[in-house]
């Protein structure tokens, strides 16, 4: 369908479709490259700028977070190997608060009983309040240390632990996490948990510097503790109060939700995430804060990091169309100028073709090939009249020729008797003869004649070759043979005569077979001889059809001294002679045989009670039905005479 | 000009007797629920909000709620009209003669759970063998340790504070929580709830109805109407609650904003929808209120099994509906 729609299309039309449907493709292919290669690219360097930005960040955190944890570490070392009184252990703790400006409150929290076998509670409290140093006493009945996250998870874990950050409501808002490690002593040579030192900081400058991170101008980070709680966010709805998981499930992101999961595994990654509220696309990296299990993630804005690439798209693809237009205006300019003189050409040729050859081609352009073509073009039209010309003329010989053919044949079919019955009041016998020439010209013949009033001559003959040469040569034989015949030779003696005056002047090597008859007419004696023909047939009321028992003879024409011989028998009345020649038996149907000798002697025998036209007739039907539409390759001539005796 | 005159002295003399009329039916009372204000008891809030309360010729004062605010007491000491209670608790203040009664038991099924990691292998009540449990102090161990018994479990427990944290860290092994509360805390701490294994008492045939609303005997007395029209109200509230759970959220989480306490839209949600769960066990509102004598007897003998009463308190004393066909005289 498409096919058929672009065959019928004009070559500026396909030009245009091929040429500037694979530019475009090339150009796709090639704005695709450029864009999935930069793409990568600068994916890659904000993966790397995201990585080196969160890792520095990270470790600024890490710095400050690790000397903080040597305190209530280097404590521990203290706690396990001096025994303390309760008076050095409070100025241990009331000096760490003091001298680090870190540290908002630190406490020495003991097992039940571990430092007063009397006391359930031991864990003094120092902390800051208003810049001066406060002292209290932790453990109540309402508040039963021992149960809390920051006592009891690193006592069940055996490991220091950071707690989830809290607000400290009464410290002035401030988003604290308490650092706790345990301590032990030795009982019996067993290690066993004596209490937990911690220190309480203030996480506000972590917020900071998480906060002051500048990711491009729409970028943002946060930051998830090991419950994914946030701890800091732009939206500071979220802060403290939902967890990357409740988000997730708030917006029903589940991709967030894995995320999350992974943060809080302490994994790393650079993953594609979309704000499911605003549509936004970003690059988000995380990476944890080994020391609390903590997670930071920086988010990329993708239209802010990619707006290079999409102005270099925006410029490449403007190029694209531009250069693309250019190209289908240079198209149709030279499609047009190789197409213009190709129209031109085509109506001229149409012009030509209804024969006007005298049209005006247009002009040659330089050298190119359509310039070529219109040279060829314009010897093809002189050729062309020449040769019309020479045709016209050689037509117009050619048809004179014809003309004189066709008189040659009418003066031929003229020289032959052909008026039948040519003696009405010769009752004695009846005679019937047919001449058709194959071409307009033949070379077959027949002749009768009186040589005298009792003698009646009859023959017939056929000349090597058709047309007007046989035709020439037949009437010279004609001629001679009447001639010689009316002097008084016999047939053999005719055939000698005129062999021998033939030869001398026959430089074509023509030759004819002759069968010439002299029929005494009222005896009924005839006296035959033969030059080289085909048996005629004789008729006998007694025998049926036979051949006529002929004597030997060779063609005349060909050489000379030739001996013929004359052979006699008598008729009796009602016998019939009939002559043929071998147009006739070897006419041919389209399967290729041949009438035949057999089929004519047949034929023959179911017809001679007839009269001699009537069985010549019936003859040329029979030979008519056999041929059927084949084309008569030679001349056909038969000749009947049925000899009736005298009349009385 | 004075037939207009004359007019709206008749439509303000209408009007002033209408509200005299109102303010004569409006009987003040007050309720303290359990704990601050959460999606636990939307029904409430609503129906004050809702003006169902109102409807029902109440004027309820709700009171904030939480840790400097036990239930048990402020109803012993006469300082509120209705708490909202356990049926545990409810019992053992009963039987150690306090003269309370249970007007309406809103929670049938019961929200204590203990909730496990599938990485720590535990599969079934038989895994928790041996394993480090942590449990929250008092009658909320009441049911776990009938179930350590049912299956014949020794477990070694840990104290369990406000957090689940202890669990979330791997400090346990199992950890005990309210459906509605800490378990969505914990799935909002990135766990997911096919990692997790829970166990529900209800399924163990521990089913220790919760929440149910507490008066005193002699404020009962003095004008069954006011109690019985409150428990309505309120389950209508619920009601309402369930039916419009958006407008309930943002009811709650206005209060809880009032009291100042981090509110989380989510987990406020899952909340609500778990009280559906355990409210309307039928999926009906036929039986809100209604306290079973099956259930009742379950609580109450395992609290003498545990020694926490020495005889169990008559039913019929204890329990008075508010849907008259269940009171029996």
């Amino acid at each position: 369908m498409i096919k058929n729609i672009i065959r019928n299309r004009s070559v500026a039309f396909k030009l245009i479709l091929f040429i500037s449907g694979s530019t475009t493709i090339i150009f796709l292919l090639i704005f695709w490259v450029t864009y999935k290669f930069s793409r990568d690219m600068i994916e890659k360097n904000v993966e790397k700028n995201a990585q080196n930005l969160s890792n520095s960040t990270v470790n600024k955190i890490e710095s400050v977070l690790c000397t903080v944890k040597k305190i209530p570490e280097n404590m521990t070392y203290f706690l396990e190997n001096t025994a303390f009184t309760k008076k050095e252990t409070l100025n241990l703790i009331r000096m760490i608060v003091k001298n680090n400006k870190e540290i908002y409150g630190s406490t020495i929290s003991f097992e039940p009983y571990a430092f007063d076998k009397n006391s359930l509670y031991f864990a003094p409290y120092c902390y800051k309040k208003d810049n001066k140093i406060e002292f209290s006493y932790l453990g109540s009945d309402s508040y039963r240390y021992f149960y809390l996250d920051w006592y009891q998870i690193p006592r069940e874990l055996n490991c220091p632990q950071w707690s989830e950050p809290y607000i400290d409501v009464g410290g002035g808002n401030i988003l604290m996490s308490t650092y706790s490690v345990p301590f032990y002593e030795e009982i019996l040579g067993k290690r066993k948990l004596k209490g937990i030192v911690t220190v309480d900081i203030s996480i506000e400058w972590l917020r900071e510097i998480i906060s002051s991170m500048k990711i491009l101008n729409s970028g943002y980070t946060f930051l998830i503790t090991k419950n994914g709680t946030m701890v800091t966010h732009p939206i500071k709805e979220f802060i403290m109060n939902e967890t990357i998981f409740s988000i997730a499930e708030a917006r029903k992101e589940q991709n967030l939700r894995e995320i999350g999961r992974k943060m809080i595994k302490g994994e790393s990654g650079f993953v594609p995430f979309k704000d499911v509220e605003t549509g936004k696309q970003y690059r988000m990296y995380y990476t944890p804060i080994p020391s609390t299990g903590w997670s930071l993630a920086v988010l990329f804005p993708l239209d802010e990091f990619m707006a290079d690439i999409f102005r270099l798209n925006y410029i490449l693809a403007l190029l694209g169309v531009v250069g693309l237009t250019l190209l289908i205006i240079g198209i149709v300019l030279i499609s047009k100028s190789i197409t213009k003189p190709l129209h031109a050409m085509a109506v001229a040729t149409e012009a030509i073709g209804k024969g006007n050859l005298d049209i005006e081609l247009p002009p040659a352009q330089l050298g190119d090939e359509v310039g070529k073509l219109t040279e060829s073009f314009r010897y093809m039209k002189k050729s062309l009249k020449e040769y019309i010309q020479k045709l016209t003329e050689t037509t117009a010989a050619k048809e004179r020729i014809e003309s004189d053919l066709r008189i040659a044949s009418e003066i031929q079919a003229s020289m032959l008797p052909r008026i039948f019955p040519p003696f009405p009041d010769r009752k004695e016998f009846d005679i019937f003869a047919v001449m058709e020439p194959a071409k307009e010209v033949g070379g077959d013949f027949y002749d009768f004649f009186f040589v005298d009033t009792n003698k009646f001559c009859f023959l017939i003959g056929d000349v090597s070759g058709k047309g007007v040469p046989a035709a020439l040569f037949m009437a010279i034989l004609k001629t001679l043979i009447k001639m010689e015949a009316q002097r008084g030779f016999s047939p053999a003696e005719v055939f000698s005569r005129i062999n021998n005056s033939i030869v001398t002047e026959n430089e074509t090597s023509m030759f004819a077979t002759l069968f010439c008859v002299l029929l005494d007419i009222e005896t009924g004696e005839v006296e035959y001889s033969n030059a080289g023909h085909n048996p005629p047939f004789i008729c006998t009321a007694s025998n049926g059809v036979k051949y006529v028992d002929v004597p030997k003879g060779f063609v005349v024409g060909p050489m000379p001294g030739i001996k013929f011989e004359n052979k006699k028998m008598i008729l009796k009345s009602g016998d019939a002679f009939f002559l043929y020649t071998d147009g006739v038996t070897e006419a041919m149907n389209p399967e290729e045989q041949m009438f035949s000798e057999k089929r004519l002697k047949d034929t023959l025998d179911k017809l001679k009670e007839k009269k001699t036209e009537d069985i010549i007739h019936a003859i040329r039907e029979d030979i008519k039905l056999f041929v059927k539409e084949s084309i008569q390759s030679d001349d056909i001539t038969m000749l009947a005479l049925r000899f009736k005796g005298k009349a009385d | 000009m004075i037939k207009k005159f004359l007019i709206s002295i008749i439509v303000v003399s209408i009007m002033f007797c209408k509200i005299c009329v109102c303010a004569e039916r409006v009987k003040k009372t007050s309720l303290l629920p359990l704990w601050e204000p959460q999606a636990q008891f939307a029904g409430y809030y609503v129906a004050y909000e809702k003006g169902i309360y109102k409807k029902y010729g109440l004027d309820v004062t709700i009171i904030k709620g939480g840790p400097d605010y036990p239930p048990d007491q402020w109803l012993e000491k006469g300082k509120v009209d209705f708490a909202i209670m356990w049926l545990s608790a409810g019992i053992q203040q009963r039987f150690s003669g306090v003269r309370i009664l249970n007007v309406g038991q809103i929670i049938q099924r019961s929200a204590l759970m203990l909730v496990a990691k599938k990485s720590s292998g535990i599969k079934s009540p038989k895994d928790i063998d041996g394993k480090k449990v942590s449990l929250w102090d008092g009658l909320l161990r009441l049911q776990p340790i009938a179930f350590f018994n049912k299956y014949g479990l020794k477990v070694k427990i840990i104290p369990q504070s406000y957090s689940v944290n202890l669990f979330l860290r791997g400090g346990v092994d199992v950890v005990s929580a309210m459906w509605y509360n800490e378990y969505h805390t914990i799935l909002s701490s990135g766990i997911n709830e096919d990692e997790l294994v829970g166990f529900f008492f209800d399924k163990h045939e521990l089913n220790f109805p919760e929440d149910g609303i507490y008066t005193l005997e002699k404020t009962f007395q003095k004008d069954p109407a006011l109690s019985l029209s409150f428990v309505k109200a309120s389950i209508e509230g619920w009601k309402y609650a369930f039916e419009h759970p958006d407008e309930a959220l943002d009811i709650v989480l206005k209060y809880m904003r009032i009291a100042g306490i981090p509110a989380n839209r989510v987990h406020q949600k899952w909340m609500l929808d778990r009280m559906k769960d355990i409210i309307l066990t039928d999926n009906d509102y036929t039986g809100i209120g209604i306290l079973k004598q099956s259930d009742y007897d379950r609580v109450a003998s395992e609290l003498k099994k545990n020694s926490l009463v020495k005889n169990i308190p008559n039913f019929e004393e204890f329990f008075v509906s508010h849907d008259k066909k269940y009171n029996k005289k």
